[in-house]
């Protein structure tokens, strides 16, 4: 059945894994004979995920952030020790998540300081700045943030393709103003997303590894987008060139879909904790900011000279695609916030956004005949960033 | 105990400050009612989520061992919470020819794990096993004698407050007053004086360190000639706190080492006799600590080193080291709340009961 070659090339594979596995049994068995077997402190950690507010209750999300098993004994609210129900086990195992709930008599608008202390006095420390009342999932709260993902989200960018029939009038040199301010924007974006990411990572549980979230999701958005675009590149070419138009303005849609989806998290989130008040103004500051977006989206098909028939079908589809991840994100920002899954999001966000960019900036050398730098190019592209830098002070 | 304690003591269980979960002796019956994490709440009030906020104050469950027995502490010193035969290892009276006692003391300075809440471990510097260490007491004119071994990691002493020579300081000041190396011993002789009430504690270095980590304990010497009135019943407390997680501030606080101890097993005294509290504060990191009872009011001996009371008050406040020597008569039947009124301290441990029959 098997010849010696195969034989050997499966030994030359297992060989090394045996030697791993025996090496693991016998540190397991044996101890590390005599390297770093001092007494320490044991290593525990408890992480405070996220503080549920109820009428006169609080709950705690927490999880072992360590390496050890910790037992949580007392729990102290605002220097005063207090009664507390831990479920499923006041012992956490590495990974293991709990409930704390407790009656307590929170004041709306007051900082609350909570100190967990574990079996070996050991004390776990949470602060929440503002104390307010957490939203249920119930339909008042469903509506709200649909909306909040309909305002800031999807009607912005729908508002934004409505520039169509504008843009596509333009020629020439006004035609390469539009894509180098396109990628003005979308560089912008991607940056901002990223910014963001790397800023919540001091938010993420050190077991869960934020900077390796970021690098994963960065790339694998970047993979992926890659992947979809080689897959589809020889297909549409086929097909047309309105196809290659079509396909590349859904690309966009769905980087900038991938943006909002961490920008939706980021929002209901800071609804959800009582950090933004959602007025009017910071609506209007998000719908003018966001408009930009789907200027960005109909970039591509200002060109297209054929298949015109189906173009709002299209284009409502692309509004969606890249609006409806508000949606999304702001309803898991506000009931189900975890910073783990804001940078993992961003960072998708992110590297779809500059992969999108780097096909459009292919596009353009492509089409240069000047290179890449003219001024045209240039102004175009810094105005876009100036855009975006201006209209973020409307959603301070 | 009896029924009608166990009522009174459950019915104001619920409202006292640090709500306790179970403040019967040794008797389990109501413990089902009132262990669960939220107390039941009293007749006729509504179980809204307003009044379990309230009554959710205290700390969670049950000591975890009886590696110190706090109710005995109080009413032991010389070492006579100890059987005869165990006693005798510790503590030996010899009677000397001017009619004075030589009273001789082994103490042994041990590393030991102790429960200073609930669940909550600590890792003590300790003399003879024990936070607070032993209580000591002796008659004005006696002579202490220390056999003072050091059975622990680190170098240690015995300093005594009271009348001594500079070569039994306990502080390596003198040159003959060795601090002790593990494995070491000694001895610290003096006479005992002045009468009051007094503390000792380990003065290695650096002191803050050897005191919150649990060596301290009470030195009681009596007047020769007492003109106070007799007390019925005596009771050693010693304030203190732990910082658990080694931040330099005290994480629980207590009087005599378990926070809440009084509340999980209040003190019982009867009404109208002569109760005296010999009261030290060894606590370390906060400056000021306190004493406040409720509904009665005490004779305040400041350090106990006078025979008439320096005060009439219901609330006293001392620095670190200081003592005071409180005489009460409790004036009605019921429970009474003491703590200290540093409100901080008191909700994190430092609360207890009477309980007046």
């Amino acid at each position: 059945m098997f010849n010696n070659a195969k034989i050997k090339f499966v030994l030359a594979f297992l060989f090394p894994l045996v030697l791993v596995a025996l090496m693991i049994w016998f540190f397991v068995q044996k101890g590390t004979l005599g390297v770093l077997e001092g007494n320490f402190p044991p290593v525990e950690k408890i992480f405070v995920e996220r503080v549920v507010f109820e009428p006169n209750k609080i709950t705690l999300k927490v999880l072992n952030d360590g390496p050890e098993e910790v037992t949580v004994a007392q729990m102290i609210v605002n220097d005063v020790v207090w009664k507390f129900e831990m479920n499923p086990s006041h012992t956490l195992k590495p990974l293991e998540n709990a409930n704390i709930g407790f009656y307590y008599p929170w004041v709306e608008g007051d900082p609350l300081a909570f100190k967990l202390v574990s079996s070996n006095g050991v004390a776990f420390e949470k602060e929440v700045d503002v104390s307010f009342l957490s939203p249920v999932a119930d339909g008042k709260y469903i509506r709200t943030f649909v909306l909040l993902g309909l305002y800031v989200g999807v009607i912005p960018v729908l508002l934004g393709l409505l520039w169509f029939p504008f843009l596509r009038r333009l020629k020439g040199g006004a035609y390469m103003f539009l894509l180098s301010l396109t990628v003005g924007l979308l560089v912008f974006l991607g940056f901002d997303a990223l910014a963001e990411s790397v800023e919540l990572i001091g938010e993420v549980p050190n077991s869960f590894n934020g900077v390796g979230l970021l690098i994963i999701g960065f790339l694998l958005a970047i993979m992926v987008l890659g992947v979809v675009s080689y897959k589809t590149e020889n297909h549409v070419t086929l097909k047309g060139d309105h196809y290659k138009n079509l396909r590349w303005a859904y690309l966009i849609a769905l980087g900038i879909g991938l943006h909002n989806l961490g920008e939706g998290l980021a929002i209901g989130s800071a609804y959800a904790i009582g950090e933004a008040t959602l007025g009017a103004t910071l609506v209007i500051g998000f719908m003018v900011h966001n408009l930009t977006e789907g200027i960005a989206i109909v970039s591509p098909l200002t060109r297209m000279t054929d298949g015109k028939e189906r173009i709002v079908q299209h284009l409502v589809t692309m509004g969606l695609l890249a609006g409806v991840p508000t949606i999304i994100g702001s309803l898991i920002g506000g009931f189900a916030y975890s910073p783990t899954l804001a940078v993992l999001f961003l960072a998708i966000g992110s590297g779809a956004i500059f992969d999108v960019s780097y096909d459009i900036i292919g596009y353009m050398s492509k089409k240069a005949e000047k290179g890449l730098f003219t001024p045209v190019n240039v102004l175009g592209f810094l105005t876009g960033l100036v855009i975006m830098y201006g209209t973020g002070f409307l959603v301070i | 105990m009896n029924i009608r304690i166990k009522e009174i003591a459950l019915v104001f269980g619920l409202v006292i400050l640090a709500g306790c979960q179970n403040v019967s002796d040794n008797n389990d019956d109501d413990v089902a009612n009132v262990e669960k994490d939220v107390p039941a709440v009293h007749d006729g009030m509504a179980a809204d989520s307003q009044n379990l906020a309230q009554f959710a104050i205290g700390p969670k469950g049950e000591y975890e061992t009886e590696d110190f027995d706090a109710l005995k502490f109080l009413t032991a010193w010389n070492f006579s919470n100890l059987p005869q035969e165990e006693r005798a290892k510790f503590y030996k009276e010899t009677a000397l020819p001017d009619a004075t006692l030589l009273r001789e003391y082994w103490f042994n300075v041990e590393e030991v794990t102790i429960e200073v809440a609930p669940g909550v471990f600590y890792p003590a510097w300790s003399y003879n096993g024990q936070v607070p260490g032993p209580t000591i007491r002796a008659t004005e004119g006696d002579t202490i004698k220390i056999h003072f071994k050091n059975n622990s990691t680190k170098p240690h002493t015995a300093h005594f407050h009271g009348y001594h020579s500079a070569k039994m300081d306990g502080t390596g000041g003198d040159a003959e007053d060795k601090i002790m190396n593990p494995g070491e011993s000694r001895i610290y002789e003096f006479k005992a004086e002045p009468f009051g009430s007094h503390v000792y504690h380990c003065h290695s270095y650096p002191v803050s360190q050897h005191i919150s980590k649990g060596l301290y304990g009470a030195y009681i010497v009596d007047p020769k000639f007492d003109t106070r009135p007799k007390a019925a019943k005596e009771l050693v407390m010693v304030m203190n706190g732990f910082d658990t997680d080694f931040d330099g501030e005290n994480d629980f606080y207590a009087v005599n080492t378990k926070a809440f101890a009084y509340n999980y097993q209040p003190i019982h005294v009867k009404q109208g006799e002569l109760v005296r509290i010999h009261l030290s504060n060894m606590l370390e990191f906060d400056t000021i600590n306190s004493f406040h009872l409720h509904a009665n009011f005490f004779d305040r001996y400041i350090a106990g080193t006078k025979l008439t009371p320096d005060a009439f008050t219901d609330t006293i406040s001392m620095g670190q080291g200081e003592r005071s020597i409180l005489d009460v008569r409790f004036r009605e039947k019921g429970m009474y709340m003491f703590h200290s009124h540093v409100s901080e301290l008191a909700e994190l441990g430092w609360a207890g009961m009477f309980v007046v029959e």
